[in-house]
Parts: structure tokens; C-alpha cells; sequence
């Protein structure tokens, strides 16, 4: 489970997250939405310490994962990062074979055993719905796989180094309508292993596939609810602005 | 300054304009149709049965107009549930037209002309006619001012309706054990007023799309709890 408590966020003089308290169920889909500019990115990168080397930048509050506090001084960054998995809005395959941007993240924790990394690879791809797609040519660079196939790629990696959370920050905007709709399904079935949260523009993306879903505004959670509450009859009169696109 | 209106917002409006126009024709069908059956005028009764085809027109327009917003703009929250609820609220208004126009068929039909003037009186039909076109009306104003606070009176006035219903049914009961001859109009009489009846009945149902549409709380089925 993840959970936040009273988070303020600032870059620089600028005060990017305010008092952000959010609870997010182990197994669950959350969504974040949100105009540009509203910190729900800001937010994502604070589960896996992205946030840490932007200059100026100054965290207070709790943000605990399965109960640790991942801000704690004992908390190790790239200890964490094999928790907690990103997959980013465009595909960023490594200039590497299929099969070595999968077995990167092994390789980089020390994983030497071969016959692993191969069987780790497999199971990855398979979980990221690429392997049927890609199983005879892992040899071949990622560069040749098309943006869809690149950022399902970009998903097994990610899965590659067993995460329990994964987040992902608009995943499917640089795809098209079939792709989209295969990291969508894909998502659907990752959540039964992993805890997921997706910043997302796409507001039907939103509802088609989260649990629940956050609302950001200006630095703030506007509004945190079931997915089909917050779609059929939001609470708050901002949030129902938004999503009929009133907003503004 | 008006404010600019998006291009979504614009169909909404357009689809709002289709649904008050619908409600405003089958509410002066059921003006037409009581007038016309408490004054026994064929002539204004068969120009309400002739009317009778713009009204389904209208719901199948609605329907459709619906749908496709549903499919071209993903509507969501309120204006998901007021889409959802002018599909409804479409189809209710048809019915409510049948029945308008099946009562002006009763005023066209021969061999009921034995009911009195005062049979009528007993009956409140006059009565229960006004009841049901002001329900239809008041939840044409709650829907056009988006105001929930008149359902509790559309829903009182329902119950009113019925009342008078069962009292209509007593006084046919003794007049056909009196006057046996006239059996086919008393039943007759009694379809007319188990339709103004039913109108009733649909006024609430509009009203409980409306309270969906603004409030977002589920009135259906839930009478009593």
C-alpha cells in the first residue's frame, strides 16, 4: 500500500504540492488527472525519489510505501527503485537487443546467473503481452519494435527487476488507438501482481481503467474517489468543471 | 458579456431545445385531449390524434441526437446523467402522448354517449385531467430550472391522482349495478381515467430522471424507505 501524509512539495520558491494526504491500496489502479502545471507528475516522481536531485527542490510530510517511510535516512534510492517501477510517456528503449533492455535492470543489480536472466526475461515479456510479438527476434534492437511494442518493451523492463508499484506517466499518449489499447489491457492485468498509479491527460483512459482516481489542481488534491463516482457525480464543483471540460 | 459557449456545450443546449419542444407538444396534446373528451369535440380530438405522429417523431430524434452524443463527445457526470436522463424522459413523453391520443380516440369512437354530464362530475375527471397536465408542467419547470425542490409536490400531486382513481372506480362500480345497459361505456370510462392515471404515473417517473439528472440520487423503486 502507498500513502501519503501531509506532503508539501516545493521547487525552489515555488510550491508545487500542498498537504497531500492519499492512501492507495496494494492491487489497485489510481489515476491521476489533472491540467499541465497541476503537480500530479510532481507527485508520481515522489514514489520513486525522481524528484531528489531537481535543484532547489524540498520535500516535508510522509510518503510511505508498505508502511516505510521511502524518505527515511535509512532508505537506500536504488534499493527503492527495484520496489518501484516507471515506465515514462515515450517509449525509451536503451540502444541495446530486445533481450538486453529487459535483462538491463538485472544485470545493473548484479544478476549473473544466466539461465535467470533468461527465464527472467520470458516471464517479464510475457507479462508485458510483447513475447508472442517479439520471442524471434530478441536479438534484434529495440529501435526496430514500433512505439507501441517499444513502450510495452519499456513495461517489461520495468517488470523485469520485480517491482510491487508501478508508475507510469501518460503511457500511452504517444501511441496510437491499438497500442493504447494494449498498455490499457495490459495495465487491467498487471494490477493483480502490482500496485499502479498512472498520471494520464486522457480522461476516458481514466475511467476505462483505474480503481480510483485524484483530482490536482494547482498543487492541491482537489478531490480522491472511486473512479465511477468521480465520473458519474463528482463531489466538487471544480472537479465536474474538468472532466466536462467546463474547466476555465 | 454572454459567455461563449463551446461547440460541446452547444449540442447539449440543441438537445435541451429538442426535449422542451417535445414536452411542450405532448403537454398541449394533453390540453387538447381533456378538452376534448369533456366537450365530446371530435373535431379537436381527431386534430390530436393527427398530432400524434410528430410526437414519436420527436422521440426517435431524441434517441438518436442521445446516442450520438453519448458516442461523438464521452460525456461525463452531469452531463452524462442529463443525457442519459432526456433519453428517458424522451421515451416517458411519447407514452404520455399515446395515452393523450388514445383518450381522443375514446371522444371519436361511437357508442358512448350515455355518459352525463354529471357521471363526469362524480368522477372527477375534469379534476384529475388538471392534476396530471400540472404535474407534466411542474416537471417541465423543474427540468428547465434545474431545481429538484418541486418533485416532493409532482410526487404528492401523483398520489392525489391516484386517490381519485380509486374513488373513480367506487363510482363506476354502483353506476354499472344500476344502470347495467350502460356496462361498456362505464369500462370505457374507466380506460380513460386508468390513462389519466398513468400519465400520473409517468410524470413521477419524469421527475425521478430529473432529480438522477440534477442531484444524482437514485428516487426509483425506493418509495417509502
Amino acid at each position: 500500500m502507498i500513502e501519503t501524509k501531509n506532503i508539501d512539495f516545493y521547487y525552489g520558491d515555488f510550491h508545487a504540492l500542498k498537504n497531500i494526504s492519499m492512501k492507495m491500496e496494494a492491487n489497485t489502479v489510481t489515476a491521476l488527472i489533472g491540467p499541465s502545471g497541476c503537480g500530479k507528475s510532481t507527485f508520481l516522481r515522489l514514489f520513486n525519489r525522481m524528484n531528489d536531485l531537481i535543484p532547489g527542490a524540498k520535500l516535508t510530510g510522509e510518503c510511505l510505501i508498505d508502511g516505510q517511510d521511502i524518505y527515511g535516512k535509512s532508505v537506500q534510492v536504488d534499493e527503492l527503485r527495484k520496489k518501484v517501477g516507471m515506465v515514462f510517456q515515450k517509449p525509451n528503449p536503451f540502444p541495446k537487443s530486445i533481450f538486453e533492455n529487459v535483462a538491463y535492470g538485472l544485470r545493473v543489480n548484479g544478476v549473473k546467473d544466466r539461465n535467470f536472466i533468461k527465464q527472467r526475461v520470458e516471464e517479464s515479456l510475457v507479462g508485458a503481452a510483447l513475447w508472442d510479438e517479439v520471442k524471434d527476434k530478441l536479438k534484434k534492437s529495440a529501435f526496430e519494435l514500433s512505439g507501441g511494442q517499444q513502450q510495452r518493451l519499456c513495461i517489461a523492463r520495468a517488470l523485469a527487476i520485480s517491482p510491487s508499484v508501478l508508475l507510469m506517466d501518460e503511457p500511452a499518449s504517444a501511441l496510437d488507438p491499438i497500442s493504447t489499447s494494449k498498455v490499457e489491457e495490459l495495465i487491467h492485468e498487471l494490477k493483480r501482481d502490482y500496485t499502479i498509479v498512472i498520471v494520464t491527460h486522457n480522461m476516458q483512459q481514466a475511467a476505462r481503467i483505474s480503481d480510483k482516481t485524484g483530482f490536482f489542481m494547482l498543487g492541491e488534491l482537489v478531490e480522491y474517489s472511486d473512479t465511477k463516482k468521480m465520473f458519474l457525480n463528482p463531489e466538487k464543483q471544480q472537479t465536474q468543471n474538468y472532466i466536462t471540460g467546463r474547466f476555465g | 458579456m454572454e459567455k461563449q459557449l463551446k461547440h460541446t456545450e452547444k449540442e447539449l443546449v440543441a438537445l435541451r431545445e429538442e426535449v422542451t419542444q417535445m414536452w411542450q407538444l405532448v403537454l398541449s396534446q394533453l390540453e387538447k385531449a381533456k378538452q376534448a373528451y369533456l366537450d365530446n369535440d371530435e373535431e379537436l380530438a381527431r386534430e390530436v390524434i393527427s398530432r400524434e405522429k410528430r410526437v414519436d417523431t420527436f422521440e426517435l430524434k431524441i434517441e438518436s441526437d442521445c446516442e450520438n452524443y453519448i458516442a461523438l463527445f464521452s460525456p461525463v457526470a452531469v452531463d452524462l446523467r442529463l443525457v442519459l436522463s432526456m433519453i428517458k424522459i424522451g421515451g416517458t413523453l411519447e407514452r404520455i402522448g399515446d395515452f393523450a391520443e388514445s383518450i381522443a380516440r375514446h371522444v371519436v369512437m361511437d357508442g358512448c354517449r350515455g355518459i352525463t354530464q354529471e357521471l363526469k362530475d362524480k368522477l372527477s375527471i375534469s379534476n384529475m385531467f388538471d392534476m396530471a397536465i400540472s404535474m407534466l408542467s411542474d416537471s417541465f419547470v423543474a427540468f428547465e430550472s434545474e431545481n429538484t425542490k418541486l418533485a416532493g409536490k409532482i410526487m404528492q400531486q401523483d398520489e392525489q391522482v391516484d386517490a381519485l382513481y380509486r374513488g373513480a372506480l367506487d363510482v363506476l362500480a354502483k353506476y354499472v349495478a344500476v344502470q347495467p345497459e350502460h356496462a361498456r361505456c362505464a369500462l370505457e370510462t374507466l380506460l380513460v381515467v386508468r390513462k389519466i392515471e398513468r400519465i400520473g404515473d409517468h410524470c413521477s417517473n419524469i421527475v425521478e430522471e430529473i432529480v438522477f439528472y440534477i442531484d444524482a440520487k437514485i428516487l426509483k423503486h425506493n418509495k417509502g424507505k
